[in-house]
């Protein structure tokens, strides 16, 4: 459904993307991430036929788009990150102007289709301005998904909404996923793993990994963090923690805490706290650190771009 | 032309529920009352002398146009770029010409609407004089205001491809028109040279004021106004065009 081959784009001197190649084919809800300002919506723009790319080709449903826009405008359904909607217009007006738009037949029947997807019904007739945020952003869906289209191609859907409505959204894009191709942006990796068949990490213009989230999760396992407390602490924890066997990295923080990096699936907290009331040393505090996207950016880019090394099943299941 | 059709009746309904809109009806019906009603007035006080004309009601419509104008066409594409709303008329199915067209003519219609509501001025005009006015001089006048509100306002929608400010949208579309207005009479007031010339084909008061507006209705100027709009609307188009690039 979506081909990307050498797609890059840049403004001016400043480069947005480089080199993209990947694919999506139907029924596949693809999750691209990135931080703010990888290339994401760069991307999304090009595929969607907002923008041409400076090179490289990209087909949506077999059609160019740049050469044959207007096919691949009708077969794409755009919720752009910044919702474009009009306030001063009802739901039911504002979905209208756009059936209108894309001149689809049976106008009434796909308006009310899209509005109930959408879990609108009750304020079809309120006008936008004076929706919230959340319901905005499904008026916005409801456009994307008016002319029932081959691709939709969603930049961060989830931005904005509270827990109960991210919930209710991700199920509304799975129901979506399973007949259509979907791209959706994001920036938080639980929503891409919860949602996605496949995830494309952006950094820098560029596809650092490829995976399916299962894969990603058993990669991200490979490097852990742990955060320390501990009184009376000084230059010799630090040769005391460098000694205990998966540590790779000793950290301080601001705040006085310390940040250990291990290496390996293994479980260090044990040996650590053992080696530390070794020393007479007085442990105030331990827990494992979640990795932020921000995190596995670093990890991913540090050894050039490379994707870090897989764990072989025997560590991952020590891992678990 | 559906689509153009759709774009246009977006941005006429528009224009009804939008303040400055109706702030720039108000201005132009308010000064207009006021110069009938002084027309009126010295025309009944000098009786005899004077005979109220309604090119004294048509030519200050044209010279409120560089105020009004403006302040109907500035929001037209810099609100939707500075919402974001631009992203949708750019990856629906619907050329960048069309949304061009489809923009100018919902304004113009506007414009339009406000044009016909001065009609209430000749028209009671007629009735208070004897042996009544000019009915062909307010048919190619209110025509020339018609050509002039159609230029006017495609060279609005056209600056305001190029920001996203209103203000700047504004400022930028009236100094266009004071130039237009002002500075391209005054070579061709000189004469006798083919730049006077050039300018003086260029003013459209000479298309306006000294024929349309007096009760003449020459192809050659018609033919003068749809080229302009034409042209500025070509610029309009290639400007959102290039907008892609950026």
């Amino acid at each position: 459904m979506i081909q990307v081959k050498g797609l890059s784009k840049d403004y001016g001197s400043r480069v947005a993307i480089e080199d993209l190649n990947f694919n999506a084919k139907r029924g596949e809800i693809l999750g691209f991430l990135g931080p703010n300002g990888a290339g994401k919506t760069t991307t999304m723009r090009i595929l969607a036929g907002y923008m041409p790319p400076s090179e490289g080709k990209a087909t949506v449903a077999g059609f160019d788009v740049v050469e044959e826009s207007m096919e691949v405008r009708k077969r794409v359904g755009y919720l752009p990150e910044n919702v474009p909607l009009y306030g001063d217009m009802t739901v039911y007006d504002y979905l209208k102007f756009m059936a209108d738009l894309r001149q689809i037949e049976e106008r009434e029947e796909r308006i009310y289709e899209a509005i109930e997807t959408v879990g609108l019904e009750e304020r079809a007739f309120s006008y936008i301005g004076k929706l919230s945020k959340g319901l905005r952003q499904r008026a916005g869906l409801a456009q994307a998904l008016l002319h029932e289209p081959d691709v939709l191609i969603l930049d961060e859907p989830t931005i904005g909404l509270d827990p109960a409505q991210i919930i209710e959204f991700r199920k509304l894009i799975q129901n979506i996923g399973k007949e259509r191709t979907v791209m959706l942006s994001t920036h938080i990796l639980s929503e891409a793993q919860q949602v996605c068949d496949r995830v494309l990490i952006i950094n820098n213009g560029q596809i650092v990994v490829e995976d399916s989230p299962e894969n990603l999760q058993a990669r991200l396992a490979g490097a852990q963090q742990v955060a320390l407390r501990v009184d009376g602490d000084d230059d010799g924890l630090d040769k005391v923690l460098n000694k205990v066997k998966g540590v790779t990295r000793v950290q301080r923080e601001k705040d006085g805490s310390l940040v250990i990096e291990t290496s390996s699936g293994k479980d260090v907290r044990p040996e650590m706290a053992r080696a530390i009331i070794k020393a007479k040393y007085d442990l105030l505090e331990m827990r494992p650190v979640g990795m932020s996207l921000e995190d596995i950016f670093l990890e991913l880019t540090r050894e050039n771009a490379g994707p870090p090394e897989l764990m072989d099943d025997q560590e991952y299941e020590e891992a678990e | 032309m559906s689509k153009i059709w759709t774009i246009a009746r977006r941005e006429y309904k528009q224009y009804f529920t939008s303040p400055a809109a109706y702030a720039v009806a108000a201005m132009i019906l308010l000064i207009i009352g006021l110069i009938f009603v002084s027309e009126v007035s010295s025309g009944i006080d000098s009786f005899g002398q004077y005979v109220p004309d309604v090119i004294n009601i048509i030519f200050p419509i044209s010279f409120l146009f560089l105020f009004a104008i403006p302040a109907i066409t500035m929001h037209v594409f810099s609100e939707e770029t500075n919402s974001g709303t631009i992203e949708l008329l750019l990856t629906a199915p619907i050329r960048d010409w069309e949304v061009v067209i489809g923009k100018w003519l919902g304004a113009f219609l506007f414009m339009l609407t406000i044009i016909g509501t001065t009609w209430v001025y000749p028209i009671a005009l007629n009735y208070m004089i004897d042996p009544g006015i000019d009915q062909g001089v307010l048919l190619s006048g209110y025509l020339g205001l018609a050509f002039v509100a159609g230029v006017f306002v495609a060279i609005g929608v056209t600056i305001s491809t190029f920001f996203s400010s209103q203000v700047a949208s504004f400022i930028t579309t009236m100094g266009v028109f004071i130039v237009m207005w002002w500075l391209i009479p005054i070579p061709a007031r000189l004469g006798g040279t083919a730049w006077a010339e050039l300018m003086n084909y260029l003013d459209f008061n000479s298309h306006f004021a000294a024929t349309l507006a007096i009760g003449t209705i020459a192809l050659s100027d018609i033919v003068y106004f749809v080229s302009v709009i034409t042209f500025a609307l070509l610029v309009g188009t290639v400007s959102l065009e290039t907008r892609r690039w950026r």
